[in-house]
């Protein structure tokens, strides 16, 4: 079942793993984002998302934002002596703790994302790939949502609007060879998740996104 | 009880003679869309004093506790108790490793407001151990571009002696203080009820986090923020978890619009406007600060 959303947002953050210190965004959306968005309206462990094609409808534009962030990490093992002993000191203190980092971000972002869903070896008796297709319709009509979704970070949340395949306004005439992109993560082993990377080239603003199996994705 | 309706908020601040939030790129001048000229203010500098709120509203004491605490208002010296969650101890093999660490993620959500909020990242380890707020908010922006001005100021003291002897006993250095004359901003924020059941946000926590909104700005007081003050909070009130209208047709019935000439010095130059007669259906709107 293949559906098509048209997605909108003032920032966007696609980081780059190889940047990821200081971040540095893809020229245009990964498949993981995008399948985050799909999956933000409707997933089921019954269904998996594959993203098709992506259509790049605003030209690329970006804007450099440095913050103040914190460098540590909620820590399992104080968290979990607090637990047993009953006292504890838990806190992190951002002052001590701090790292500016910069980020750079697109801005002005507008993409008309392709997609369709498979169903799973999860699948119920009850399920159908009419029945998921049925909510993902109704949902991504009325702009209901699981959580809203996000152009790679949550604070850059996403519009998204239910088209057809073939309406809305033209991609952006551009074509480049975008370089090796992250193309998902394998989560075949959940402890230790395996990034996924194919060759993205834009074709007069179309990145076509070749199926997850196929020798063009490698780990 | 945890929520069961989907959220979007308007919430609109301004700020008079002051920074409200200093760009570490730019010498900390205010940060500014450079192609528009608009002012932004980052969603972390909003959530910043929201939990210095909450911190200090509920004592840093668990439930409310909070996470990533801003040392000098906070740091007490000392240690809490907590109720201890009594945790069998498992052998250390790995799919029961997974579940202890679930148990301690939500332990720590039962405890930390700001985690319950808005998500921690916790433990390397462990897939799980990484939790996503419902609560998300986007950057501020200010309706109309902002100018901000520079100020030079004067010292009549020294922090060395060096610098005194620099001076031949004059003692007295300049510094720069930027502000912006006025700025009124507008912030975005979505709160999924979905991710609330997750992290245990609860009503109770939702009716603090509206009251953080209202009254943060209050107890944010320094030299450098000038008078920052909220002007309006709009919230959009979903009759179900999912929804019932997508976010962009609520914010686009909230309108913020000039009705002075002249560059604009306080919040009544602004008119807001809110399309009441279109709203949704299953959708409700509760005005805070009205």
């Amino acid at each position: 079942m293949g559906f098509c959303l048209d997605v909108s947002g003032e920032f966007a953050c696609f980081t780059r793993p190889e940047m990821k210190v200081e971040r540095v965004s893809y020229d245009v959306i990964t498949p993981s984002s995008a399948r985050a968005i799909f999956e933000a309206i409707l997933w089921k462990p019954a269904i998996q998302w594959q993203v098709t094609k992506i259509e790049v409808l605003n030209p690329i534009k970006w804007m450099n934002l440095r913050r103040n962030e914190v460098e540590s990490i909620v820590s399992t093992r104080t968290a979990k002596s607090a637990m047993t002993s009953g006292e504890g000191h838990l806190g992190i203190y951002v002052d001590e703790q701090r790292q500016q980092r910069a980020s750079l971000l697109l801005k002005d972002v507008r993409y008309r994302l392709h997609a369709e869903f498979q169903m799973t070896d999860k699948a119920g008796p009850q399920d159908s790939a009419a029945k998921f297709a049925d909510m993902f319709r109704r949902r991504a009509e009325k702009g209901q949502c699981f959580n809203q979704p996000y152009l790679g970070c949550r604070e850059f949340s996403c519009d998204f609007e239910l088209v057809d395949a073939d309406d809305g306004p033209d991609p952006i005439q551009r074509s480049s060879d975008l370089g090796f992109m992250l193309y998902d993560l394998d989560y075949g082993d959940p402890a230790y998740p395996q990034p996924l990377f194919f060759r993205a080239h834009m074709q007069d603003g179309v990145v076509a996104v070749p199926e997850r199996n196929s020798p063009e994705v490698r780990g | 009880m945890s929520l069961n309706n989907r959220y979007e908020f308007v919430y609109l601040f301004d700020v008079k003679d002051g920074n409200p939030n200093g760009d570490p790129d730019a010498g900390n001048l205010p940060r500014v869309d450079a192609e528009t000229g608009q002012g932004l203010v980052t969603d972390v500098c909003l959530k910043r004093k929201v939990r210095n709120y909450v911190g200090m509203v509920k004592e840093e004491t668990p439930p409310f506790e909070i996470y990533i605490k801003e040392k000098a208002v906070l740091n007490r010296n000392n240690l809490r108790a907590y109720e201890a969650l009594e945790l069998k101890h498992e052998s250390k093999k790995l799919p029961k490793k997974e579940d202890d660490a679930r148990r301690v993620t939500q332990w720590m959500c039962q405890n930390f407001f700001d985690i319950r909020t808005f998500g921690a990242v916790m433990s390397t380890d462990v897939n799980t151990g990484q939790v996503r707020g419902p609560v998300q908010m986007n950057f501020a922006r200010s309706i109309e571009p902002v100018v901000s001005a520079e100020h030079s100021i004067t010292r009549m003291a020294v922090t060395t002696e060096k610098e005194a002897e620099a001076q031949s006993g004059d003692n007295r250095t300049m510094g720069r203080k930027f502000t912006i004359p006025y700025g009124l901003y507008r912030c975005h924020g979505f709160i999924s009820a979905n991710l609330a059941k997750q992290t245990g946000f609860s009503e109770e926590d939702l009716e603090l986090f509206w009251d953080s909104l209202v009254n943060m700005l209050d107890h944010d007081r320094s030299a450098s923020r000038g008078e920052m003050s909220p002007c309006a909070l709009l919230v959009f009130k979903h009759d179900s978890a999912l929804g019932n209208a997508p976010a962009r047709k609520l914010f686009e019935l909230v309108d913020v619009k000039r009705k002075s000439q002249g560059p604009a010095r306080d919040f009544s130059d602004y008119e807001v406007t809110v399309k009441e007669d279109q709203l949704p259906k299953g959708v409700q709107l509760i005005k805070y600060l009205d």
